[in-house]
């Protein structure tokens, strides 16, 4: 360039130091910042990483909530104990608790009192209920320690023999219903999951590739002033990369924010029938820290796949730019 | 496999020689001219550039004998979002060069081909003439063993045509070897320079 340059200035050319400023810009990037196809291919990614995010959630609030409940039911045994013309209720009552407080892995028993039981077939026969007066079947909830069981059968057969009308419920049966449904559900929760995170794959490839094509002309022109193909394809993987941050980051924010405003609902709601019933059904609302750093990842994943798809996608497109273009020059 | 375009075609372009290629339209001027930029290869025959036999070459090497070579399109090939002096200063840029270190080159370059006052236009707003001259600086900034112009006088009128012409010239004196692939005459008769032309897929050297 020396002699060129020797001769433009043999030939008088002279700069002006305000050209020179002007100059001393910031260049513009390589690849141009945003276009149509850029836009949307940042608004489909944040939409698919919002959607495989709330899946996310709540597949883990599922996981979350069935294993409390498994380990709440787990927790307590009832000793049912139905009325008879002649059976002394209290009397039978306090045995009943005493069986059962006397077997280890029992950590707690007691009587639920008159009171108690009027208050919980309040919703069916009303208020100001006089429980003496009609048979209601009463009931001794046992706590168990979840780690050390007690010897139920034991227990059951004790209670039968010297309790007139005794019955126990371990509610094993509905524990093992509640961990098989439980596990159906998070099954279910994950395969939904694979399938949201293999679309969102999918799509971000489709979006990527369709942004590309939008730049074709611009890889060929750097090919063609000598560029070679891992600088050309590390200014388009950065370019794609910020943009797949930007879209990713931009869902799984959304994501957040719909996890903290339902628990945000949830926790000001509380006490309110809506919220007692979702409540019961879903715990707290509250995603874990898993849940959290699960949607983090799925951002990283999100963003490192589209700088991926663009690296392959121009590297490819670069095979094929000396071959397939019969128009190129 | 489409039709054969070149037949029988056989040349030596000289180091620091200057030709002019001519010929009808369709002839096939810019297929020969893609088949020295490399980007396209023959289906036969043999194409031998800067010593390396063009088959042997490999993708990984391509992009850096194609930084001997500077081309200017016929359709120009500039990139929209970038500014003219951008532009020109491309080849440079993905040469991974410190912007500061070719600056004054650049705008040098552009003040003489006549775009000093259009260094920070988008080439959308350019006449067609300034975005051949635009062009012809990109090719030229870095100096190239070769250069390779299909109709660079295409879109400019006769005295910026004759202008752009001395400065091929006095690039080939400084040591770069020119082809100029056009069909205005007038342009030729300007310069005592070799003829290639092609007619019917051959070749024809008019010394």
């Amino acid at each position: 360039m020396t002699e060129t340059r020797r001769l433009l200035k043999n030939l008088g050319a002279r700069l002006s130091s305000g050209a020179r400023d002007a100059v001393s810009r910031k260049q513009m990037p390589i690849v141009p910042p945003d276009n149509v196809a850029g836009r949307a291919m940042v608004l489909v990614i944040a939409i698919m990483t919002f959607l495989s995010c709330l899946t996310l959630g709540a597949v883990t609030l599922v996981r979350d909530t069935a294993a409390t409940w498994q380990t709440q039911i787990a927790r307590e045994a009832t000793i049912q104990i139905k009325p008879e013309e002649g059976l002394d209720m209290t009397a039978a009552l306090a045995q009943a608790r005493d069986i059962a407080a006397s077997y280890s892995g029992v950590l707690d028993a007691s009587i639920v009192d008159a009171q108690a039981t009027a208050r919980l077939l309040e919703p069916w026969l009303g208020t100001g209920l006089d429980i003496d007066s009609l048979p209601v079947p009463r009931l001794v909830i046992v706590t168990i320690d979840p780690l050390s069981r007690p010897d139920f059968a034991g227990m059951r057969a004790e209670l039968q023999e010297t309790v007139a009308n005794a019955t126990l419920d371990d509610h094993r049966t509905w524990v093992d219903r509640l961990v098989a449904m439980a596990r159906t559900t998070v099954t279910i929760g994950m395969s939904a999951l694979v399938l949201m995170l293999s679309a969102t794959a999918l799509t971000v490839i489709f979006a990527t590739r369709g942004a590309m094509a939008g730049n074709g002309h611009i890889i060929e022109v750097l090919h063609f002033v000598g560029a070679e193909a891992p600088f050309i394809a590390s200014q388009f993987r950065r370019h794609f990369l910020l943009a797949g941050m930007k879209g990713a980051a931009a869902g799984g924010i959304g994501a957040i924010l719909v996890f903290i405003g339902f628990y945000w609902w949830s926790s000001r709601n509380m006490a309110t029938p809506e919220a007692d019933q979702a409540t019961a059904l879903f715990g707290n609302f509250a995603i874990g820290p898993s849940g959290y750093i699960g949607v983090g990842a799925i951002v990283i994943v999100i963003a490192v796949l589209t700088a991926a798809t663009t690296h392959v996608t121009v590297l490819s497109y670069l095979k094929s730019v000396d071959s397939t273009h019969p128009d190129s020059m | 496999m489409g039709p054969e375009i070149l037949r029988d075609v056989s040349f030596h372009l000289p180091e620091r020689s200057f030709q002019f290629l001519s010929g009808p339209s369709g002839a096939g001027k810019t297929t020969l001219l893609r088949l020295l930029f490399m980007s396209l290869k023959p289906t036969r025959g043999l194409i031998t550039i800067f010593g390396k036999d063009r088959s042997a070459i490999t993708r990984t090497e391509l992009p850096l004998l194609r930084r001997n070579i500077g081309v200017v399109f016929q359709d120009f090939r500039l990139l929209d979002h970038l500014t003219t002096y951008e532009n020109v200063a491309l080849p440079l840029r993905v040469r991974g060069r410190e912007e500061a270190t070719y600056r004054s080159d650049v705008i040098e370059l552009l003040k003489w081909v006549g775009l000093g006052e259009r260094m920070h236009v988008l080439p959308p707003i350019l006449s067609g003439g300034e975005k051949q001259r635009a062009a012809i600086a990109r090719a030229l900034i870095e100096q190239p063993r070769i250069l390779l112009a299909d109709e660079p006088t295409g879109n400019v009128d006769p005295q910026l045509a004759r202008r752009l012409l001395r400065l091929l010239i006095e690039l080939n004196r400084l040591g770069t070897a020119v082809v100029i692939a056009t069909h205005d005459l007038g342009l030729m008769d300007q310069v005592d320079a070799r003829r290639m032309v092609l007619s019917g897929g051959r070749l024809e050297i008019y010394d």
